[in-house]
């Protein structure tokens, strides 16, 4: 029995190697994503964002929808003739090199600011959106300087530019990190932290539907630039990204995307020319 | 405020994509759970196993797995393979994958705890009667060994259920990924959004896992005897 026992659990062992060799062979691996490569394979593989609102987000019909999404359909469209040949691959903020890193996807377009540290491990085209960071905070106990931060608490979400923008400048203040987007500012409405730091224009967009809060500091840090991204080295689907972006600009597709998507959201109170890049001319 | 979380549930087709996430949720775990049973039981004849290489390899398979936290095998799997060796893996697959791996490595540990507590006198009384082993196997062992088996096997099957969320972050749209995305669109005017969405998934998970434990406790009694 011992003997049996031993020889038919390694038989079973083998069989679950042998099945997972299996997979790994008929796994879909794409060598390089380059441009052909992308349209024979009949779908561009886009990482997006599924849970954050206006950018990047899955509709109540289950639709991917947002000012990135409005993007990447136009991009489907020219690249692959039609806006449906796309595979939306939803990514979480911390994991949009990643995805890229290893080849899941071959574009992102997940509100995705350009930063030094991030240019050294994906190459990003000309950008299509501009962002500063902003402060918003009760409006009984408003935040208007940085330096009022010190000592307390402030919320951030994970991985993002004002979770960089703090961690490298201002180690003094301390940070309290989500994931989320409403964890976040859930956050600030119970006071797990005295400020919360975003994108100013997401910020915007949040005091709309909230009074109560205020933009204590709205303008924070450099401007920065929100750009599609591709795998290091992949400069046959950037080059042709950026043309298309120059391409885009020339019919003033950004302020129509904006008007679509973002408008509804930060109402009148923002100015489009704050937020809009045509033409990846910042 | 009952309006605002009927109105979350009715809005399009999110009660629809709930019950797709809670799909994804269901099918990773019931694929994962019965290879985990399958592969369990084997590696854990092969942990009782009098060979020393048996014992080697199956204690350092169990002890790795059990060290390395599922997130990393999940990331290791979906990313690393592919980033470094060109093993590009469907987010499905890995999700099983991973979880059978760790399933597997519980379960054997419990088969083998059932079988080696099972007292010695049992064995030879079965050799002074004349059995073979085979038939001490068949007829004295295996059926105690399953009766102190299943409390273990319900815990690990309703872990194995909680622990699914975690293959969001391997990009699987499950329960909790579909839910957060409902409370992100619909977070941004209603503040409750995150309660009432979260609650109903606490509801869910407490629906499938609750009639697990009771079988376990229905099982328990029967057997009792």
């Amino acid at each position: 029995m011992k003997k049996t026992a031993a020889i038919s659990a390694a038989s079973l062992l083998a069989t679950l190697i042998l099945a997972l060799t299996l997979t790994l062979v008929s796994a879909p691996a794409r060598a390089e994503g380059e441009l052909e490569e992308i349209k024979r394979s009949g779908k561009i593989r886009i990482g997006v964002f599924s849970d954050k609102p206006p950018f990047g987000y899955v509709d109540e019909n289950g639709e991917n929808q947002g000012y990135d999404i409005y993007l990447a359909r136009r991009i489907a469209k020219d690249l692959m003739g039609d806006e449906n040949k796309i595979q939306f691959v939803l990514v979480e903020a911390a994991s949009r090199i990643e995805v890229l890193e290893s080849n899941k996807v071959d574009l992102v377009l997940a509100n995705f600011t350009v930063t030094p540290e991030r240019a050294e491990k994906v190459d990003f085209a000309r950008p299509y959106m501009k962002v500063a960071l902003g402060v918003v905070s009760p409006e009984n106990a408003t935040i208007t300087n940085v330096a009022q931060l010190k000592g307390h608490k402030l919320i951030v979400n994970k991985g993002t530019t004002a979770d960089a923008y703090f961690s490298k400048n201002h180690p003094e203040i301390k940070l309290v990190k989500y994931d989320q987007n409403t964890e976040a500012f859930n956050a600030l409405r119970d006071g797990r932290g005295v400020a919360l730091a975003h994108d100013n224009t997401l910020i915007f967009a949040w005091i709309n539907e909230n009074p109560g809060f205020v933009a204590g500091i709205d303008f924070l840090g450099n401007l920065d630039a929100i750009a599609p991204a591709v795998k290091k080295g992949n400069t046959e689907l950037l080059d042709w990204i950026n043309e298309e972006m120059a391409t885009l600009g020339q019919e003033k597709f950004f302020h129509k995307a904006y008007d679509k998507t973002l408008k509804p959201i930060y109402g009148n109170s923002v100015d489009p020319e704050t937020v809009v890049v045509e033409g990846g001319k910042m | 405020m009952l309006d605002s979380a009927v109105s979350i549930f009715t809005a399009g087709r999110n009660m629809a994509r709930l019950m797709e996430g809670l799909w994804i949720t269901l099918e990773i775990s019931a694929v994962s759970v019965a290879l985990s049973m399958i592969f369990g039981i084997a590696v854990g004849l092969l942990m009782t196993s009098r060979h020393r290489f048996w014992k080697i390899a199956t204690r350092l398979y169990l002890e790795t797995v059990r060290v390395i936290p599922i997130l990393v095998l999940l990331f290791l799997f979906y990313y690393t393979l592919s980033r470094n060796w060109g093993i590009n893996l469907n987010s499905v697959v890995v999700a099983v994958l991973v979880f059978t791996l760790w399933g597997t490595a519980e379960m054997a540990d419990l088969v083998r705890g059932a079988i080696t507590s099972m007292p010695n006198h049992q064995r030879e009384s079965g050799r002074a009667i004349g059995l073979t082993e085979a038939q001490i196997n068949r007829y004295i062992i295996i059926p105690q060994a399953v009766r102190r088996l299943i409390p273990g096997v319900i815990n690990l099957t309703t872990r194995m259920i909680k622990t699914t969320p975690f293959v969001f972050f391997i990009n699987v749209p499950e329960l909790t990924k579909v839910g957060q995305q409902i409370v992100e669109v619909a977070g941004m005017k209603n503040y409750m959004a995150s309660f009432w969405v979260y609650g109903f998934i606490f509801f869910l998970y407490f629906i499938i896992c609750w009639p697990i434990s009771k079988l376990s406790l229905h099982l328990e009694s029967k057997w009792q005897n």
